[in-house]
């Protein structure tokens, strides 16, 4: 599976909070798109990735 | 004197004063925001970073309304794109939209922006289109329902001052939505000339980002956006395009 960009493993059964958990992302202050489609936050533990998945994790910078 | 509300979709703000948080320490945002007396701040959405670097929005003071921005869209496809993520983040509805296709002068691309506008006000968010100073492309932005137009005054990041000052005039004039200058804004001085044209606010990030002291240029600028309001308000006196006309009596007692 690609994460940002990277690829990376995928375990079996692995949740969008896993994921999270496992890349040292804060779930809080995050958002999630999957496939281009935008995971919901109450999706994070049911929602299981899959080795072709593409995820991207992006949260707020400074900007202008 | 009755007090001057700024309406921005549906919310009211005192400050026509929008700040930028980028290109400096995240320390300073506080101050800034503070001096500023800035009520809306514009943020980036980028991929996250998993070193433990802190979250932006700790440092920004409570109260404050968050403007993302769609930054890094080269199409309307991909300023969606962004528009969502901003709103799953959690921050409200608010969002800049910002398409470039150019990367040296980092100018808008009008039509992608007007396709962006009307997908994303459908979807229920304020939009505020960040566009070059074109009257078609305001009204056309207009139509699709954006909540204010946000022409430059010079590209991005320049601090060159009012390049495109008459074409944002006209949008002043004949455009029925807050018009917000945004881009190449250098100096306290511009921002107060904007204001007195008629602006109904102004964006600003380098011109405090890079200035000396972060903080101290964020309550300059205040107080010039704050004057020339003030100025707009009351009305500015006419211009004699020739001759004179004397201020104090020109009372002739000297001579006879």
């Amino acid at each position: 599976m690609k994460i940002n960009g990277v690829q990376k493993e995928c375990p079996a059964n692995f949740t969008v909070a896993a994921m999270l958990n496992r890349e040292g992302f804060a779930r809080e202050g995050v958002a999630v798109e999957l496939n281009m489609e935008i995971v919901a936050k109450d999706a994070y533990d049911t929602t299981v990735l899959k080795e072709e998945d593409v995820v991207e994790v992006v949260s707020f910078m400074g900007g202008g | 004197m009755k007090q001057d509300i700024f309406m921005l979709g549906g919310q009211e703000f005192q400050s026509r004063f929008i700040l930028g948080s980028g290109k400096y320490n995240v320390e300073l945002i506080k101050a800034a925001v503070e001096q500023a007396g800035a009520q809306m701040i514009t943020l980036a959405v980028r991929r996250a970073n998993s070193d433990g670097e802190g979250n932006i929005l700790d440092y920004i003071p409570q109260g404050v309304t968050l403007l993302p921005n769609t930054s890094g869209a080269r199409n309307a496809q991909e300023a969606v794109r962004i528009a969502r993520l901003s709103r799953e983040l959690g921050c409200g509805n608010f969002v800049k939209i910002e398409i470039m296709r150019d990367s040296k002068y980092l100018l808008p691309d009008n039509a992608e922006t007007v396709k962006a506008t009307e997908i994303l006000t459908k979807e229920g968010f304020v939009v505020l289109p960040y566009m070059y100073p074109d009257l078609n492309t305001a009204r056309d932005l207009a139509d699709a329902g954006a909540a204010a137009v946000m022409p430059l005054a010079a590209p991005i990041g320049s601090n060159k001052g009012l390049a495109t000052k008459e074409f944002i005039q006209i949008l002043i004039d004949e455009i029925d939505l807050p018009i917000i200058v945004d881009a190449g804004i250098g100096r306290p001085s511009q921002a107060c000339e904007v204001m007195e044209m008629g602006a109904a606010a102004v964006m600003a990030n380098t011109a405090i980002a890079t200035a000396g002291d972060i903080p101290q240029m964020a309550l300059a600028f205040k107080k010039a956006i704050e004057a020339g309001r003030q100025a707009y308000l009351s009305g500015l006196g006419r211009v004699r395009e020739k001759g004179a006309e004397a201020s104090s009596p020109l009372t002739g007692f000297l001579r006879d």
